[in-house]
């Protein structure tokens, strides 16, 4: 029970080839058909995003090369030639292609370390494969031991909660202040592409009521369409500053927009209810000495960028974290694996034996013509009951004993030694 | 101390802070759930431990400042469990642990010695005493939760959240959780005076007969419900309302040492 994956990620190919070895749904159904038509895996499942692009396969028994073919069938199936792909693949086979995929689910082979899309991506995967029936055993065990791992690390680790983007911080930080975002409100200074990143999070994390303000109104009317705003004119800036609980301004200009004065006022208006100002202008859309009044807190680029950086070391510092329990989940799937195997051994053993005693008895019965066929039927339900125990015991003990089949690497040792290969298909 | 219920309440309050301090440096479902698991039965052997202590003092356990004190613990912690459970945060239970601790060893360090004359008592005194309890440890943790506000409200102005600044409950949860936890001591020292008052003018055939006890407690009572109207106000809102809130609970500590020890002549232990 050979695994093997092939693949390429951002690490490996340009976003160029990336794209041309990319599958849809219905290239990755495609795909396992024909690998399983052409008799190279038995086994398949294409796990393909932005950044990468991995096949998942079990062989055929006693198939060699295997993954040599599954590189080929690559290539021509995007219509490449095999040269094009050297030095972006990487191959993996066995325990080394369940640690990947572990790796992948939980974040860590990600771009951004620590990312969540990639576990909802690993699962989607799956199952389309398991729908189009291109998984079996090996490949469902190993694709369920990735989604708990995924799950495990980002419910036991902090790999994937703090933001390490400057936006998501912003996002964050007004979670720190006002909890649950959904009846807060928010006022966005400015309609361009900063604006919009820390928009979409807002939207994402539950707020409604969103107003927009810019100095080139048609742009406030694009952001505010898009995501269910309100547009404010211009020139109400000053009354605006009332109504919201986080104001986020995004707009150039050599002097600041929000004096400490309008601030004040509009503290004292709301009722010193507290407010989140995130400054991503640069220069810097908020007077300075805002930050020092009441109840209000304000964070700039530097300070955002300050908070990433320390978010992005300390997702580093949780990779051992992580690290242990992949371990974890790659023991307990190659326990299982190794049982399934000795089983299969055991099997073709009993199989084996049967088939030589049949050959015994006919062999020395033959010799000894004054047997009665009762005494024929008791000598060869005898042979039949040793047999049995000299494989049961051991099958017994494999089930029960999980240690025992880990301690059984080489299982293929033991079909040479008492002839049990299967004959090719 | 000696009695084993002590002793094993004793090492599973411990266990369950450490399970918490853990949880809150290096989060992990497993210390998390552990923490809590610790602390219910830490809270199951501490009422055992107030059992055994009333049978042998043959009065209700709060007769004496340890009973009361070991009274006051474990109202302490059975009422961070049901704000733990309603608003499911753990990172409030390291700081709310170390007083249960503190309080749980003061009050054992004595052995309980039977009373000589127990006063006139029945479910009237028991309701008195155990909701005037059951308000300071709501007042006690209405403390740890203002306290835990002003440190997160300083990280956040000084730009300064580091490792634990983002596992802290958010300012906005941690203010309710501080009205919350006042309102229930509000209550429960409001109804805990009522009985009291009737109490004694059963007893006595009066409802006050002037302690000073009484008076500072209806000062507590007006307090926290100025801290109640004063945190909604513009000028209180935030980090003011809860320097309020922590000064109101030192009046608290004065009244259950101070008062108590000194001033009182009814409601003293010793």
């Amino acid at each position: 029970m050979e695994i093997v994956l092939i693949g390429l990620n951002h690490r490996t190919a340009t976003v160029e080839l990336r794209e041309r070895v990319a599958f849809s749904v219905e290239q990755a159904c495609e795909a396992a058909d024909q690998l399983r038509s052409r008799g190279i895996l038995d086994e398949t499942l294409v796990l393909s995003t932005c950044n990468r692009s991995e096949l998942y396969g079990v062989p055929r028994e006693l198939a060699t090369d295997s993954a040599g073919a599954v590189e080929l069938f690559l290539a021509s199936f995007h219509q490449l030639a095999p040269a094009d792909l050297n030095g972006s693949l990487y191959r993996h086979r066995d325990r080394s292609a369940v640690d990947h995929l572990f790796r992948v689910a939980a974040g860590l082979d990600s771009m951004l370390l620590g990312e969540a899309e990639i576990l909802g991506q690993v699962r989607e995967a799956y199952r389309i494969a398991l729908d189009h029936g291109a998984t079996g055993p090996v490949l469902n065990r190993m694709f369920q031991g990735a989604l708990e791992v995924g799950k495990r690390v980002r419910n036991e680790t902090e790999i994937g909660t703090r933001p390490v983007s400057v936006a998501f911080a912003g996002v964050k930080l007004a979670e720190r202040i006002f909890g649950k975002l959904n009846n807060h409100r928010a006022l966005i200074i400015g309609a361009g592409a900063t604006s919009e990143q820390v928009v979409r999070h807002l939207c994402d994390r539950g707020v409604k009521q969103l107003r927009v303000l810019n100095r080139t109104e048609e742009h406030a009317v694009d952001l505010a369409a898009r995501f269910g705003g309100e547009v404010i004119p211009w020139e109400n800036l000053a009354s605006a500053l009332e109504w919201p609980d986080l104001i986020v301004t995004s707009v150039s200009g050599a002097e600041p927009i929000l004096a400490r004065a309008a601030i004040e006022r509009a503290m004292g208006r709301r009722g010193n209810r507290a407010l989140l100002m995130i400054d991503l202008g640069v220069p810097r859309n908020v007077a300075a000495g805002v930050g020092d009044l009441y109840n209000t807190y304000l964070y700039n680029i530097d300070d955002l960028t300050e908070i990433v950086e320390q978010n992005k070391k300390a997702r580093q510092a949780e990779i051992p974290r992580a690290e242990t329990i992949i371990e974890e989940q790659i023991e307990k799937f190659m326990h299982w694996q190794a049982g399934v195997a000795a089983s299969a051994v055991l099997g073709d053993l009993r199989t084996k034996l049967a088939a030589e005693r049949e050959s015994f008895l006919h062999e020395r019965m033959s010799s000894m013509p004054d047997l009665s066929e009762q005494d024929r039927a008791q000598v060869a339900a005898l042979l039949e009951e040793f047999a049995d125990r000299v494989v049961l015991k051991p099958a017994e003990r494999l089930r029960g004993i999980p240690e025992l089949r880990r301690k059984l690497q080489n299982l293929e040792s033991l079909r040479d030694l008492f002839h049990l290969d299967r004959e090719k298909p | 101390m000696t009695s084993p219920y002590v002793l094993s309440t004793l090492l599973l309050y411990s266990v369950s802070l450490a399970l918490y301090i853990w949880n809150l440096r290096e989060p992990s479902r497993m210390a998390g759930i552990g923490a809590t698991v610790c602390l219910i039965g830490a809270l199951g052997l501490h009422y055992l431990a107030l059992l055994e202590r009333s049978r042998l003092i043959h009065a209700v356990p709060y007769d004496d400042l340890f009973g009361s004190l070991s009274l006051f613990a474990w109202l302490l912690a059975a009422t961070y469990l049901v704000l733990e459970a309603i608003h499911r945060r753990q990172a409030v239970g390291p700081f709310v642990l170390p007083i249960v601790l503190v309080v749980f060893l003061l009050a054992h360090a004595s052995e309980a010695r039977p009373i000589k004359a127990p006063p006139a008592q029945g479910p009237l005194f028991a309701f008195h005493v155990t909701l005037n309890i059951l308000a300071y440890s709501a007042f006690a943790i209405s403390f740890v939760l203002s306290v835990i506000f002003l440190l997160q409200n300083r990280r956040l102005r000084d730009h300064r959240l580091g490792m634990v600044g983002w596992r802290f409950p958010a300012l906005d949860v941690l203010e309710r959780m501080t009205r919350s936890s006042v309102l229930i001591g509000c209550g429960s020292l409001a109804a805990g005076m009522t009985a009291g008052f009737i109490w004694a003018h059963r007893l006595q055939g009066v409802y006050w007969d002037g302690d000073p006890k009484v008076i500072v407690t209806i000062l507590i009572l007006a307090a926290y419900i100025g801290y109640t109207f004063l945190a909604q106000t513009a000028a209180w809102r935030g980090a003011r309302a809860s320097v309020l809130c922590i000064l109101n609970f030192m009046f608290v500590i004065f009244s259950y040492s101070i008062v108590n020890r000194y001033l009182s002549h009814f409601h003293r232990y010793f």
